[in-house]
């Protein structure tokens, strides 16, 4: 099954706009941001973008960049759960 | 062992992209290589109910986003990875196959926007077939035709 960003309880930032500006959006408002590389995997989702992908971390939540195909780009702010921690874990330089 | 090649369908509001995915399709299959389609639910339909008895492409179809974190796991690659680009969207999927996979890289560029995602797309592959059409097919027809001459250097 594809994966979903409907699953998730998300609030949309910005929408239908383009990477780029999600990019600069994330990089704005998060103090705590780690980059990766397109195809890396949060809650259920491979994000996608131009690299390096910024994931950033506000309080208990996590802002992504998300990209569909036929509505452009979308910053979405996700409770990041478990996965707040796995990231510091597996990106913390 | 047979040659795959990606064609990673983009939104297919622009009718010039389904018509052309298949005659690319016909061609990959003409230089014995297999075409894999991806896309989102609508854009791989338009290919599957335009060509019912499969006289035009006789690969597989893949959803779009199934591909990109089969790519990310090493769990397939391709030979070819052709991605149809007519939006800011598509040069995220664009930039995201390139770096994922070991596959020769073209983008498919056309639509209103052709000229200005052109350049994006020359910083980011090698080989760009770009035409500002759509509705008509021809001039990418035209392009992918001399496809030929580079397919199995």
């Amino acid at each position: 099954m594809a994966p979903c960003v409907e699953e998730l309880d998300y609030e949309i930032l910005l929408a239908r706009t383009t990477f780029a500006e999600c990019s600069k959006l994330i990089q704005k408002r998060c103090r705590e941001i780690y980059f990766v590389a397109p195809g890396y995997k949060i809650f259920n989702i491979y994000l996608i973008g131009i690299p390096p992908l910024p994931i950033g971390i506000e309080g208990d939540h996590i802002l992504i960049a998300y990209i569909k195909p036929c509505h452009g780009a979308f910053t979405l702010k996700i409770p990041g759960g478990g996965e707040i921690e796995r990231i510091r874990k597996e990106l913390k330089k | 062992m047979t040659k795959t090649a990606l064609l990673a369908l983009g939104c297919p509001e622009f009718p010039v992209q389904t018509s052309t995915a298949i005659y690319l399709a016909y061609k990959l299959q003409k230089h014995g290589i297999t075409p894999v389609f991806a896309g989102n639910k609508s854009a791989l339909l338009l290919v599957k109910v335009a060509d019912p008895e499969r006289h035009y492409y006789d690969g597989k179809m893949m959803n779009l986003d199934i591909t990109i974190g089969a790519l990310s796991t090493g769990k397939i690659d391709f030979d070819f990875c052709f991605v149809f680009v007519h939006s800011d969207s598509g040069i995220a999927y664009l930039a995201s196959i390139h770096a994922l996979s070991k596959g020769k890289m073209v983008a498919i560029v056309f639509g209103k926007c052709a000229e200005e995602l052109t350049e994006q797309c020359k910083n980011i592959c090698e080989h760009v077939l770009a035409e500002p059409v759509i509705h008509n097919p021809m001039p990418l027809k035209e392009q992918i035709d001399g496809v030929s001459t580079w397919l199995h250097v």
